[in-house]
C-alpha cells in the first residue's frame, strides 16, 4: 500500500501529470432508477398534453407552410427592374468577370433610342441581348451581387430550384426579369 | 345448440374486437409519439389521419410478397400466423363481463351467458401457456429467414423472454396463493369484495408489468429487434402483409398482456368507482351491469395500452447485459422474496 503510494507520487512528479477521478457516488436514488423514470415519464407526459389538447408541434407542413429564412439567404437569382420594367442590367460584364463558376453568359447590345419607348439611350447605353445564368454551375455565392455597379444582379429568397430538366435551369432574361416582391 | 352459438358469437366478438381496435392503436402509437416529440405525425389520410392505417393495410396487401431464396419455407410462412394467433388465443380465457341474462331462452326460464370463452378451473395457466407460446414465432423467424441479424434477434428475444417468464410466473404465483384459485372470475370476485391485487401485492404488480413489457417486446425491452444494433431483428426478411401480420401480434400481445395485468391486479371487469352511480341511473339489470363491466375492463385495457405506448416514447433501450441483470438478478430475487411475503399474508388473511 505505502509503496504503490510513493510509486504513484513518483510518477506524478516525473510526468508532471495528475490523474483526476471524476467518478462520483451513486446513491440510492439514482440506483433504483424508479426515480429518473417517473421523471421521464412525466417530461414526456406533458409534452403529449400540450400536442394533444394545444396541437402543438414544431413542424413546419412544408407545402402549405413555408420557412421564413434570412433576408441574407442566397436562392435563385433575378434581375431587378426600375419603374418602367426595364432591366437595370448595362451589359458591365463585370459579374460575368467575377463569378468564380463562370456559369453567367452575358451577350451584349446596344440600347437603340428609336426601339426604345422610355428614352433610356443616354442612361443606359447598352443593354443584354441574352444574360443566361447556369443555376446547375452557380455556388451561390453572392459575388455577381457583390460586384454589380448598378445593383442589377440578385439572389432571391427563393429556395425551390428543383426543375424537370436540365434546360430549364438555364435562367434567361426573360425568367430572370420576373417579379420578385421584396427579396422573393 | 345455444351454448355453442354463444360461444361461436363471443369468439367472434372477441376476435373482431382486437382485429378492429387495432388501427385505432397503430394511429395513436404514431400519433402519440408525434405529440410526445413535439411533430405532428399522420394527418393527411381522413380526418386526424385516423384512416392512415387503412391506407397502409391497403399497400401492404398490394405489395410484392417474396420469399428470401434459401430460406426454410414451411417455417417462413408459419412464424407470422403463430405471432398473431398466439395472442389471441390466449385472450379466451380472460373474462370480459360477469354473464348475461336471457328469459325464455332455450326451454328455460332463464339462461346465463357467462361473458368468457373458455371457462376453465385453470384459466391462468392456459393464459399463460398460450403466452409463452410467443417465444415461438420469434425462433421460427429467425431460423427460418437465413439471415444472421434475424438469427440474433431470435436468440436476444430468446433469451429475454426466459429470463423475465420466471419472474412473470412467480408474481403470478404471489397472486394465486392471495386468491387462492386459479380462476379468473373467482379472482375477480376476491378483488371485488375486498381489494384489488395492486393494493394487496404491488411489488408483485410491479414486476408484472416490467415483465409484460418484456414479454410483448416492447420498449426498453425490445432487443429482440433493436434497429439501431441488427437492422430490424427477427422480422428483417418481412415484407409487405407477412410483416403486418408481426405488427398486428404485436398490438394483440400488448392487449393480451394489458388484459391478463388488468385481471390479475387491477380487478378484472370490476366496476370503476363511480360507475355504480350510472347503472342506478339508467337500471340495475343484469345485463346493463355486464355492459357496465365490458366498458370498465375496456377503460382500463385502454389506459394500460396507453401506458405501453407512454413508456415507449420515454425510455431508451436497454442493453443486452443491462437487461440481463435486471432479469435475473434484481427482478428474480425480488419476486421470489415477494412470493414468501405473500404466503405469510395469505395465512395471515
Amino acid at each position: 500500500m505505502n509503496m504503490n503510494m510513493n510509486m504513484n507520487m513518483n510518477m506524478n512528479m516525473n510526468n508532471t501529470k495528475t490523474i483526476i477521478n471524476v467518478s462520483r457516488k451513486i446513491g440510492l436514488k439514482e440506483k433504483i432508477y424508479l426515480y429518473a423514470l417517473i421523471q421521464g415519464l412525466f417530461i414526456t407526459l406533458k409534452w403529449f398534453l400540450r400536442g394533444f389538447f394545444l396541437g402543438k408541434s414544431n413542424t413546419i407542413s412544408y407545402p402549405e407552410e413555408k420557412r421564413n429564412y434570412s433576408n441574407r439567404f442566397r436562392g435563385m437569382h433575378f434581375i431587378s427592374v426600375d419603374e418602367n420594367k426595364v432591366e437595370n442590367c448595362t451589359s458591365c460584364y463585370l459579374c460575368q468577370t467575377v463569378c468564380p463558376a463562370k456559369c453567367i453568359t452575358i451577350i451584349a447590345e446596344e440600347r437603340y433610342r428609336d426601339n426604345d419607348p422610355f428614352h433610356y439611350g443616354v442612361r443606359k447605353e447598352k443593354k443584354p441581348k441574352s444574360f443566361t445564368v447556369d443555376a446547375l454551375r452557380c455556388c451561390f455565392c453572392g459575388m455577381c451581387e457583390e460586384a454589380c455597379p448598378k445593383d442589377a444582379i440578385k439572389l432571391s429568397r427563393n429556395y425551390e430550384l428543383a426543375v424537370q430538366t436540365r434546360a430549364e435551369a438555364l435562367y434567361d432574361l426573360k425568367h430572370l426579369t420576373r417579379e420578385v416582391i421584396g427579396r422573393g | 345448440m345455444i351454448e355453442i352459438a354463444s360461444t361461436i358469437a363471443k369468439i367472434i366478438f372477441i376476435f373482431f374486437l382486437c382485429l378492429s381496435s387495432l388501427p385505432l392503436c397503430v394511429w395513436f402509437e404514431r400519433r402519440g409519439s408525434a405529440w410526445i416529440q413535439g411533430r405532428k405525425g399522420p394527418n393527411r389520410v381522413g380526418p386526424f389521419g385516423l384512416i392512415q392505417p387503412v391506407a397502409d393495410a391497403i399497400k401492404f396487401f398490394f405489395k410484392e410478397s417474396f420469399i428470401p431464396t434459401n430460406a426454410d419455407k414451411v417455417l417462413y410462412l408459419l412464424a407470422p400466423l403463430l405471432a398473431l394467433a398466439a395472442p389471441v388465443a390466449a385472450m379466451i380465457s380472460i373474462p370480459f363481463g360477469s354473464y348475461l341474462l336471457f328469459e325464455n331462452l332455450g326451454g328455460n326460464d332463464q339462461y346465463k351467458i357467462p361473458l368468457q370463452i373458455v371457462q376453465s378451473d385453470s384459466g391462468i395457466l392456459f393464459v399463460l401457456a398460450f403466452a409463452g407460446l410467443e417465444i415461438y414465432p420469434l425462433i421460427l423467424a429467425g431460423r427460418a429467414s437465413n439471415n444472421k441479424y434475424s438469427i440474433l434477434g431470435a436468440l436476444r428475444g430468446c433469451s429475454q423472454l426466459i429470463s423475465y417468464e420466471i419472474a412473470m410466473g412467480l408474481s403470478i404465483l404471489s397472486m394465486v396463493v392471495i386468491y387462492s384459485t386459479f380462476e379468473m372470475n373467482a379472482m375477480i370476485s376476491y378483488q371485488q369484495n375486498h381489494l384489488w391485487g395492486v393494493f394487496i401485492n404491488p411489488i408483485g404488480a410491479l414486476i408484472f408489468w416490467v415483465a409484460g413489457f418484456a414479454e410483448t417486446n416492447r420498449l426498453p425491452f425490445d432487443l429482440a429487434e433493436g434497429d439501431s444494433e441488427i437492422v430490424a431483428g427477427y422480422h428483417l426478411e418481412y415484407g409487405a402483409m407477412k410483416f403486418a401480420l408481426f405488427f398486428m401480434s404485436e398490438y394483440v400481445a400488448m392487449m393480451m398482456v394489458s388484459a391478463f395485468l388488468v385481471t390479475l391486479f387491477f380487478g378484472g371487469y370490476a366496476l370503476l368507482p363511480g360507475m355504480n352511480f350510472c347503472i342506478q341511473y339508467f337500471s340495475a339489470t343484469q345485463n346493463t351491469i355486464a355492459i357496465f363491466q365490458f366498458l370498465s375492463l375496456f377503460l382500463k385495457v385502454a389506459f394500460f395500452m396507453f401506458i405501453f405506448i407512454w413508456v415507449r416514447w420515454t425510455l431508451p433501450r436497454f442493453r443486452f447485459d443491462q437487461l440481463m441483470h435486471l432479469g435475473w438478478n434484481i427482478l428474480f430475487p425480488l419476486s421470489i422474496i415477494n412470493l414468501l411475503l405473500m404466503i405469510v399474508l395469505g395465512y395471515l388473511i
